[in-house]
């Protein structure tokens, strides 16, 4: 069996389309490479997600954690509080074992038990509460300068945060932002491990990795596989959000701009 | 068991409560905790003595050395943690078989990966086949010990770079105007002075590492996320005297109090261990404290 055959074989298989039986002995690393691959759908679909809607959130629970009412601010920080402090791999079985009670009193929380839906709710949360707390720290760094500079030209309310408050937000917290999206990337990895079942085999790349270590009894294939796609998975988005940060540092004079240091030690959560 | 358990039929409300949470199975799961704890506590210097080599390496002039160190540094970033877990628990064990199998049984003609299995002579099983249940079990967790100490090591060995990196210039060359070599500038000036550089980081790092313990449970060491898989599950009266139904959703919202408090509890005490270093040292810190006791 040629490569391109398994490609067309495997290449879908994590969403169900093409061969419905995994490979069983006599693997090839053309079907771990295409089939680690094909897992991978299920990462970046997850991590895109969960970024996108839990940007949003993040916003506004920073918001809510530099207001002066308590109303507002202590559930921000609760929430912020119970993510950060507690283990995602915790949160996953939790939330997975909450979908299962709910569903067996409403039938109406089925999708919830199933990884694309329940996980992905988990994981928006989770990132809420990360990039919440790295906008709130960046919330408090805008230079005093420039939102007195927005009084003086006449912007208030909505239209002070939206033009000034917001971007200058952005701009400083962008370099620990792109290392939460890759934290986030990396933490996809943990779905199909953490009780979400891979209903028919269909599961990320680290479900398939560990599926060949399983079979094959040798790790040193499928492992480095899978490091080498969230190398890649890493680069592209360093590269993405690169992009976003030029943008928005664009009207600085040069030697001010600051460039992202992508060092581990503020790579950690 | 306390006397009053016998019967647990007989029993109601708190009463039940009390002798269901003191059975057998319930010790286990909180001796559990224990397991936990000591993972943190083996794990911990070891990923710090782990980091401080690989620190070491990347500073090395001899440039093969100091790649080591880097490369060691850089591919954790790339990757899942959780992918190096799986990875090196069965690599760490076929590695230490391999060794073992060539000092043992140097006579052995088969290869080592016949197909799908890999295959070492009875000699060079670790633990040995024979062996009893407590030593598989130890043998497990060290592995899984080894397993974080080489992963958070990576992360330890990033901070610290970054921390003797930060140790103010000044200092040191004041040591070398002192004559001081440059063993004794690394170990009297720069060692301890890196210490209150590191100390954002590791703390960090710690707060990773206890919300990292989890994972041991993939590592197939009995911890606290299996006996409330295992607790919480559905029991039927035939099975236990304590039937009720699914209830690994409060096991686990236990579990993530459990964290929650002790997050909590190590950001306090991490907050005055960074006051106690703080104290004299030439950074905003140390500035605000002289200005606060003037």
């Amino acid at each position: 069996m040629s490569c391109w055959e398994t490609i067309a074989d495997y290449g879908l298989r994590s969403l169900g389309i093409g061969e419905r039986l995994l490979p069983r002995s006599d693997f090839t690393l053309c079907q771990q490479v295409v089939l680690i691959g094909s897992g991978m759908i299920w990462n970046i679909y997850f991590g895109v997600l969960a970024l996108v809607t839990g940007f949003a959130l993040a916003t506004a629970v920073a918001v809510g954690k530099a207001q002066s009412n308590p109303l507002i601010r202590k559930p921000s920080e609760w929430f912020i509080f119970l993510f950060r402090g507690s283990p995602l791999f915790i949160q996953f079985f939790f939330a997975y074992f909450a979908f299962l009670s709910l569903k067996s009193a409403y039938p109406f929380f089925d999708p919830f038990t199933s990884a694309w839906l329940g996980a992905t709710i988990v994981l928006f949360l989770n990132t809420a509460a990360y990039s919440g707390e790295i906008f709130y720290g960046a919330l408090l760094s805008v230079p005093k300068g420039d939102t007195e500079a927005a009084d003086a030209y006449g912007f208030s309310g909505w239209r002070k945060f939206r033009r000034i408050t917001w971007p200058t937000m952005l701009r400083l917290a962008w370099p620990a932002y792109t290392n939460e999206a890759i934290f986030l990337f990396h933490a996809t990895a943990l779905v199909f491990v953490s009780g979400f079942p891979a209903r028919q085999q269909k599961g990320d790349a680290l479900y398939y990795a560990s599926y060949f270590a399983d079979k094959t009894f040798n790790p040193f294939v499928p492992y480095p596989i899978l490091a080498g796609y969230f190398i890649l998975l890493t680069l592209v988005v360093i590269s993405i959000f690169g992009v976003v940060n030029r943008r928005l540092n664009r009207h600085l004079p040069q030697e001010r701009r600051t460039r992202p240091r992508f060092r581990a030690a503020t790579l950690m959560r | 068991m306390m006397p009053a358990c016998t019967d647990p039929d007989a029993l109601e409300g708190l009463a039940w409560l009390a002798c269901y949470l003191t059975t057998g199975k319930h010790m286990a799961f909180y001796t559990s905790f224990g397991t936990v704890l000591l993972l943190l506590a083996i794990t911990a210097p070891a990923a710090l003595a782990f980091g401080f080599g690989g620190a070491v390496m990347a500073r090395s002039r001899i440039a093969p050395v100091s790649w080591i160190g880097r490369t060691y540094i850089a591919i954790v970033r790339g990757v899942p943690d959780i992918a190096f877990f799986l990875f090196f628990v069965i690599a760490l064990d076929q590695a230490f078989e391999w060794l073992r199998h060539q000092a043992k049984c140097p006579d052995w003609d088969q290869p080592i990966r016949q197909g799908n299995d890999f295959v070492v002579c009875a000699e060079a099983k670790l633990p040995l086949s024979t062996a009893p249940q407590w030593v598989h079990e130890t043998y497990g967790f060290a592995l899984a010990v080894l397993t974080f100490a080489i992963v958070f090591g990576a992360f330890a060995a990033n901070v610290l770079y970054g921390a003797m990196r930060a140790v103010p210039r000044a200092q040191i060359e004041t040591a070398e105007a002192y004559g001081m070599t440059e063993r004794q500038t690394f170990r009297r000036i720069l060692v301890p002075q890196m210490w209150v550089y590191a100390l954002p980081g590791l703390s960090n790092l710690w707060m990773v590492l206890i919300k990292a313990t989890p994972l041991l449970f993939l590592l197939g060491v009995r911890d606290i996320v299996y006996w409330a898989r295992e607790l919480g599950g559905t029991k039927t009266p035939q099975f236990t005297d304590y039937p009720h139904g699914d209830w690994r959703m409060w096991y686990f919202l236990a579990l993530l109090v459990f964290y929650l408090a002790f997050t909590k509890v190590s950001e306090v005490v991490l907050a005055r261990i960074m006051a106690r270093l703080t104290k004299g040292q030439a950074t905003a810190g140390g500035e605000a404290q002289r200005k606060a006791a003037a």
